[in-house]
Formats: C-alpha cells, structure tokens, sequence
C-alpha cells in the first residue's frame, strides 16, 4: 500500500511545552488508522498541524507525495483533507442542510450540484429528517453526525474524525462504525481517526499509532499495539488485557 | 435569468413582492410631495442598509463606517460634475471604483493581520474620520464650506444629469432598492453567499471546509462598498450639497444601520422593512407633534433610541422574522433550498 498521508519528525511546542515531539507516522492509502492515547498526548495538536490549523515547528507533512505543511486549513482542505473539530462547530443559525452544502460546495460546480450531494450525505448519516432544522437546534451527539456530514461533503481522499463518537450510545457508536467501514470498503476512503471509545477503535482499525507525552510510544497493527507494556502503562491499563 | 432567481421562492412571496411593487410604481400618483420626499429617505435607507447588510448580516464584518463609502461616493460623482461636467452616469463608476479600493483597503488591513469584531469595527470608524477630516480641509472640494451642485428650476426631469423632480428620484431610488434586493437574493443563492453564511457562522470551520475566508471577507467589503457609494451618488445629486462633516459623520453611519437592525440583520427584507418601520414612524411622530403644537428638537433621534431598545429587548432577531412566519412566508433561508416553498 503506499503512503497517503506522510508525517515526518513534526515538533511543535507551545511556550515551552513540548506538545509533539519528533513525531512520525504514515497512513496508507485506503486504510483506517486510530490515533490513540491519554488526555493531554498530543493527539489534537497533530491534528492541527495536518490540517494547517497550527504550524509546526519541524518537520513534513505530505499528502501523496506533496507537501502540504505550512499551508492554510482552507488550502488543506481543497488538497483533500476533511476534518472534524472535537469540539463541534455547526453552522449554528444554518439549517442542517445549508450546514452540508457549504461543505459540499468544495467538491462541486455548481450550488445545484451541492445541494444534490448534501442530501446524499444526510440521508447517509441519518439526519435526513433534520435536514430543515438549525443546527443550533441539534442534540450533541446530532451535531457530531453533522460535523461528520460536512467534513465527508468536501470529497476528502482522507478524513480526520477528532472524538467524534464521544458521548454517543452504543448503537449510535455502531451504526457510526458501519457507515466509515462502508465508507472505506466501497469509496476507498482513508480514515485518520483520534477516538477514545476502544470499540469503535478495535473495530474500524487497520492500524493504531499511540502517543503519549508529545511523542509516538507505539504503532502497529492493533492486536500488537494493545498488548504492548508501554501502551497498557500510559492509556490502557490493565483492564485492557 | 427571471427564472432562475424565483427558482425555489414560494408563490406566496412572488405575489406579495408583486403586489408590493405596483403599489410603490403607483405611488407618485397619489402621494403628496412631502411623502415622496419622505419615501425617497425610506427608499434610500432601505438601499444602504442592504448594502451594509450584506457585509454584515451575510459575511458577519461589522462596519460602523459605512458613512465613508456614502460620503465618497457622493464627492466622487459630484466633483466630476461640478468640476468637468462629467454626467452622474459617468460619474458612478468613479464613484464606485474609488469606494470598492477604499473598502478593500480597509479589508485588507483588517482581514491580512486578523482584525476582527469590534477591532474591525473600530478600523472602520477610523478611516471614516480619517475622510471627514480630510474632506474638511480639501479647498478643492469646497472644504468645510461645502460643496454645491448647480440648482436651477427644474422645468422637466433630465434623468441624464439627474436633475429634475423629486418624483423621478423616487424612481430612481425604487429601481435601485429593488436592484439591490435582487442583488443580495441571487449573491444570497449563489456559492459566495453560502460561504459567507458559514464564515458568519464560524470561521474556523469554514475555513476547514476549503473556504478562502480572506478572499470572501474581502470581496464582501468590495461589493458593500462599491453599493454603498451609489446611494452616495444618488445622495448628491438629489441634496445637491455636500459637508464634510456630515456626510462622513459617525451618526450617519449609525442611522444607515438602523433599518437593518430593526428589521432583522442577514435577511433580505429586513434592511427594507427596518427603513420604512424608521422613517415612516418617524416623520408620523414629527407630524402628530406638529399637529399638536410642541416642537421638539432631536425628538426623531430620541425615537430611534426608544425603537432601538425595543427591538433589542422585545425581538432581537429584528421585526422581519417574526413578522416574515406571521404572514406566512417562513424563513428566508430555508426558501433557498429547492423547491418546496412552505414549510
């Protein structure tokens, strides 16, 4: 498989405190990958970094061989990186399809066009009947779903989904599964995913990178990974086993 | 092109906007020339309060100095005229060009290095009293002094020279409003009025969603601008004269938004129904006062403070969208979506 998604040695520090570390991971293309580890880790910041939210203090960032560090988040995204925020932000006073058009917007030529995407999108993610309500008017774990909607709408080769099946019921987290894993299975799209419902992760994961402190303790497939002593350690613990 | 606009707009709006519209053409016909002078303010504000909705009901940039594009325009149009006896035809796009460079100055200084909200706000009052000042002390403009466009008798409506009767500014100003509205209903469909809806809503993820938020902030404050600065011209033309200090005067720009609060910022009827609620309430007041016998001074601007308070207190959303669902005509953004008018 080659790479997709290339991180190469990234550092970033925030007034001395060491978010990243010399972080390096590769995605492949076509796979899902979880990005694991405690509160704190770095897992956010990573994000950020590839999404041009936060500018690296060193390293690369590619994406199918190209460059893409030190570009604008909108730059990103048009590259072909969708994310999603962990702390959602809806379009409040936008109707939830108006919300998945403006997404939709940067994979299509025309608004008609956009508007014939958004509502295949909704319908995926079950928010059909919501379509017409404002998103302010959504619950939270609605709005995830529509954080998801509108990062997919922007015809991503790879999506980054920050947390987005926290606080969500069992089987709202197993339908969430089902849809990625069709996702990948029939668009081929790549998953980049930071999750701490262990489910969701073991199920949808190809392969897990951890990071603890700023920097990669451990990467692998997952069976490997949730058995090392180092990730039991810091993340884990001993229930795990 | 007709089509394409009423595409999705429910046939109940299309009837009243039809409605609305033969009523305002046959106006003149019956209003006396007080009220056509006063629907010509009405008409004016409803003009330049969409203007600055656009930029700040649509794009989310707060501009308090809108006065600037409304002064410039004017002086562009009229020095041209005064001065060259370039025509207001000629003159507009003068006009427009200079207020779109200046507007995009300002953009670019704020947008560039991150000056938002209030900050930006402040920018723009800025640059405004940067032109009254300057205004003031320009000799060629007439300075302090003012600034006059020939007034002769008007014995017939010269619309090319835009001298003539009050009756033919109304029209002149009814073309524009609805020009305006058509305007911001088509840019309110089209990609950029999607994007500037999302960059109102939150910049961040519009930004996430591979929108250029500069670019659009940007070419939000150009068109604004540029329209603002044609209600400037027609402001000229229509006074026929000009001071710095009030024309560019922060009070100016706070009364220009005045309608678009009232009625409803970021919708399309709002800055309309806002300028005739204002003006109409207003100039009833001064009337019932008159008719009274108390003459009180600033009693008008003692008015807009008291509607003000209301709207903020009682309706925060403005006047237009609880009365838009009262007749019936939903939400104005949900009427973009294909189709299926009512609700």
């Amino acid at each position: 498989m080659t790479a997709l998604l290339e991180v190469a040695h990234i550092s970033k520090s925030f007034s001395g405190l060491k978010a990243l570390e010399n972080v390096s991971f590769v995605v492949p293309e076509g796979s899902i990958i979880g990005l694991i580890g405690p509160n704190g880790a770095g897992k956010t910041t990573c994000f950020n970094v590839i999404a041009g939210v936060t500018q690296a203090d060193a390293g690369e960032v590619r994406l199918a061989g190209q460059r893409i560090d030190g570009w604008r988040p909108d730059q990103v995204c048009r590259a072909g990186i969708g994310r999603t925020f962990q702390l959602v932000k809806p379009f409040a006073g936008l109707s939830v399809m108006e919300n998945v058009v403006v997404g939709a917007l940067n994979a299509c030529a025309s608004v008609r066009a956009a508007k014939v995407r958004a509502g295949d999108i909704i319908e995926q993610l079950g928010l059909a009947e919501k379509r017409r309500d404002v998103a302010a008017s959504l619950t939270l774990p609605e709005r995830k779903r529509l954080e998801v909607a509108r990062a997919l709408a922007t015809g991503p080769r790879l999506l980054m989904l920050d947390e987005v099946m926290a606080g969500l019921r069992p089987t709202e987290t197993d339908h969430m599964v089902a849809l990625f894993r069709a996702l990948n299975a029939n668009m081929g799209l790549t998953i980049l995913l930071i999750e701490h419902v262990m489910r969701a992760v073991m199920a949808l994961s190809s392969g897990l990178i951890v990071l603890n402190h700023g920097q990669v303790i451990a990467a692998g497939p997952p069976a490997e990974v949730t058995r090392d002593p180092a990730v039991l350690e810091c993340y884990l613990g001993e229930e795990a086993l | 092109m007709i089509l394409l606009l009423t595409d999705g707009v429910p046939r109940r709006v299309l009837k009243l906007l039809a409605g609305l519209s033969l009523v305002l053409l046959a106006a003149p016909l019956a209003a006396s020339d007080y009220l056509i002078t006063v629907l010509i303010l009405v008409l004016y504000f409803a003009y330049v309060g969409q203007a600055w909705n656009l930029m700040m009901g649509f794009a989310g940039q707060l501009s308090l100095g809108h006065a600037l594009y409304v002064g410039l325009g004017a002086y562009a149009a009229a020095a041209l005229y005064v001065h060259f006896g370039v025509g207001p035809w000629l003159g507009l796009w003068v006009a427009m060009a200079s207020s779109a460079a200046v507007g995009a100055t300002i953009g670019f200084l704020a947008f560039r290095f991150g000056v938002g909200g209030v900050y930006f706000a402040i920018l723009t009052i800025a640059f405004a009293e940067f032109a009254r000042i300057g205004f003031d002390h320009w000799g060629w403009l007439g300075g302090s002094a003012g600034l006059f466009l020939p007034v002769a008798n008007y014995a017939r409506n010269d619309i090319l020279t835009l001298r003539g009767s009050p009756t033919m500014f109304y029209y002149v100003m009814l073309t524009m409003t609805a020009a305006a509205f058509v305007l911001c209903h088509a840019l309110l469909r089209s990609r950029i009025g999607y994007y500037w809806l999302a960059i109102r809503e939150s910049p961040d993820a519009a930004q996430a969603l591979g929108i250029d938020i500069f670019r659009c902030k940007m070419v939000a404050v150009i068109i604004s601008a540029a329209m603002t600065s044609l209600g400037g011209v027609l402001f000229a033309f229509y006074y026929n004269n000009l001071f710095p200090e009030q024309i560019f005067h922060i009070s100016r720009s706070i009364e220009l938004i005045l309608g678009p609060i009232i009625g409803g910022i970021g919708t399309l009827a709002g800055p309309i129904v806002g300028a005739f609620l204002l003006s109409t309430l207003a100039e009833g007041l001064s009337e019932i006062m008159r008719w009274v016998g108390i003459d009180l001074p600033g009693i008008k601007q003692v008015f807009y403070g008291f509607c003000l308070l209301g709207v903020v207190l009682f309706l925060p959303d403005g006047v237009w969208p609880p009365l838009g669902r009262w007749l019936g005509l939903g939400r104005e953004e949900g009427d973009r979506e294909s189709g299926e008018g009512e609700r």
